[in-house]
């Protein structure tokens, strides 16, 4: 028999619509951020609001990332996701309360240590919850959409209670680090000092993720299982195990992204999590289920949508992020960065 | 069946299928399958669509669960690990739908196959010459590949590290007639180097190209077990096994 022809193949030049729609998802942001100048009319206003929608958005990014990877991995349903932010406040803030001694000085890096120490705390134990809940509470569920939202949902109200029955009903309300209050002003724009914080810590873990992602086996592991578990373990991989690795590093994501929350409210109550799930679905829709990229631009997108319209139009700012969603997903109904399945 | 050649068993199979019963929901679709693979020999399961083989081979993978019957590899009973048990020991699988990961770029399907660490070179070069299409496209997102192309994507990854046993399922469907020789080149240069193959294969002329040995299937078990060159030079054999007769082909 003989060979195939020899391979040389052309390509054609692409159209400059064809170039661009690949990177549409991340040059929706900054042409929302253009769209927002355009609506206030006021620099300082928009900056001020840019820079906190930012900041909000890598915080749901935080919370969500996690939650994109296991829906992509096992196809699980995990609604008891926010129980991880809400454990992650809880035990970052008390960590921070013992810590007093680190927040009442004016000295950043006490205040940053101490900041630090709590996330780590919230990250740990959270860490642990996630192993635990995956054993006790996913796992006998595989494969069962239904059964996934009933059982992690009674899972978040067993999680709210435990959380009232050790810090209390009440809402717990606390002060921000010393070094960390207040904002500095910018080309005549004031902006908190925390929300420039949370930017920076949700583009070092985007990047972070987007390495491991990316360059590491375990990264490739993760990105190919999304697509076809199956082949992956044909290929001899455990893929249950990385999974639960997976379930536990997203469930400490969302521990921080609860600590980073609590900050930035200043007050934490036991269904914080809960309530913050519908905002991280709707970023986890809009990115595209398992994408992690999808779900980091979907989250910009989400927290600057939220802080535009709640100045322009307050009354509109609870369903902008809807509107959103409902456009994204006519534009493209897997979501912005769509993963392919194999199944 | 009468005419089945159980005789023909060999002394040292690496892989030995004993009564072997799949069911799919409520399907019984193997019914007690009987299949030896020699040693360093190329083995063909044949059959018409619809009869199993590809049920026979996720099975052998763990992909299904045997629920009936034994599976032996290289001596060691393997029905009921899981499927990453069945292929870290040095099982190379190529499923019928190619198991493409059409997000990873081809070098990253590959770095990902060679599940024991980097990839070595000189057989990275006999991949290359044997699938030209690879080494253009290396750094491109296998989605992209045409459907030749991830086949011998799919195809040069089980062939990536050395294994004791390759399953390829029907690595010519749907294939141009010039890559399909590319493919039957392929898997003769690995049939040459001693491996042990199990092959599924639709395309006679292939099968009767490359098979040692062969077994042919119909509605969930073996009916017939024998040499190739036998059932290749039998015209109303395969009429009667199979349906088909060479000069179709």
């Amino acid at each position: 028999m003989s060979a195939a022809p020899e391979h040389a193949p052309t390509m054609a030049q692409a159209t400059l619509a064809e170039r661009i729609a690949p990177h549409m998802p991340v040059l929706l942001v900054p042409l929302l951020a253009l769209a927002g100048f355009v609506a206030i009319m006021n620099p300082a206003s928009w900056l001020t609001l840019t820079v906190s929608g930012l900041a909000m958005g890598m915080m749901i990014f935080l919370m969500a990332s996690g939650l994109t990877l296991v829906f992509g991995l096992m196809d699980v349903i995990n609604f008891g996701h926010g129980a991880f932010v809400s454990v992650g406040a809880f035990i970052g803030i008390t960590v921070l309360t013992e810590l007093g001694h680190m927040t009442a000085t004016p000295s950043l890096m006490l205040n940053l240590g101490a900041v630090l120490l709590a996330v780590l705390g919230a990250m740990v134990a959270t860490e642990l919850r996630g192993g635990a809940f995956e054993k006790v509470i996913v796992a006998p569920v595989y494969g069962h959409h239904l059964k996934q939202i009933l059982v992690t949902m009674g899972g978040l109200i067993v999680v709210e209670q435990l959380i009232i029955v050790l810090w209390g009903p009440e809402e717990i309300y606390f002060n921000r680090p010393e070094a960390l209050k207040g904002a500095i002003t910018f080309a005549g724009a004031a902006i908190e000092k925390f929300r420039l914080v949370a930017v920076v810590v949700g583009l070092v873990v985007f990047g972070l993720m987007r390495w491991v992602l990316r360059r590491t086996k375990i990264g490739l592991i993760v990105r190919a299982g999304v697509e076809n578990g199956e082949m992956v373990e044909a290929l001899g991989y455990r893929l249950k195990l990385v999974f639960v690795g997976v379930f536990i590093a997203g469930s400490a994501l969302a521990g921080l992204g609860g600590v980073m929350w609590a900050l930035y409210q200043e007050v934490i109550t036991a269904h914080m999590g809960n309530h913050d799930m519908i905002l991280i679905f709707i970023v986890v829709i809009i990115g595209g289920l398992g994408s992690v990229e999808g779900c980091f631009f979907g989250a910009l997108l989400v927290g600057l949508m939220q802080n535009y319209i709640a100045f322009i139009e307050p009354k509109a700012a609870l369903i902008s992020n809807i509107a959103l969603m409902v456009t994204i997903l006519m534009w493209r109904p897997m979501g912005m960065i769509p993963v392919v399945k194999a199944k | 069946m009468s005419d089945a050649l159980p005789t023909q068993a060999p002394t040292d199979p690496i892989l030995q299928l004993e009564g072997v019963c799949t069911n799919i929901a409520q399907y019984h679709i193997l019914q007690g399958v009987d299949l030896v693979v020699p040693r360093g020999a190329l083995t063909m399961l044949l059959g018409r669509n619809g009869v199993g083989k590809t049920t026979t081979m996720r099975t052998i993978i763990g992909h299904w669960r045997a629920h009936q019957g034994r599976i032996l590899f290289d001596g060691e009973d393997i029905t009921k690990l899981p499927t990453p048990a069945i292929a870290q020991p040095g099982v190379g699988f190529v499923p019928e739908d190619m198991g493409i990961f059409s997000d990873l770029t081809v070098e990253e399907n590959m770095v990902l196959a060679a599940a024991s660490g980097p990839i070595n070179s000189a057989r990275l070069d006999w991949i290359f010459t044997a699938f030209p299409p690879l080494k253009t496209f290396w750094k491109s997102d296998a989605g992209t590949l045409s459907g030749g192309q991830k086949q011998m994507l799919s195809i040069a990854r089980a062939m990536v590290e050395e294994r004791r046993l390759y399953l390829i399922d029907e690595p010519t469907k749907g294939l141009a007639p010039a890559i399909i020789s590319t493919m039957a080149k392929a898997l003769k240069d690995l049939k040459d180097q001693g491996s042990s193959v199990l092959l599924v294969e639709q395309n006679f002329a292939v099968a009767r190209a490359l098979g040692d040995s062969a077994n042919v299937m119909d509605d969930g078990r073996m009916i017939w077990s024998g040499q190739m060159a036998e059932l290749g030079g039998d015209a109303a054999l395969q009429e009667r096994l199979m349906g088909l007769s060479m000069e179709a082909h």
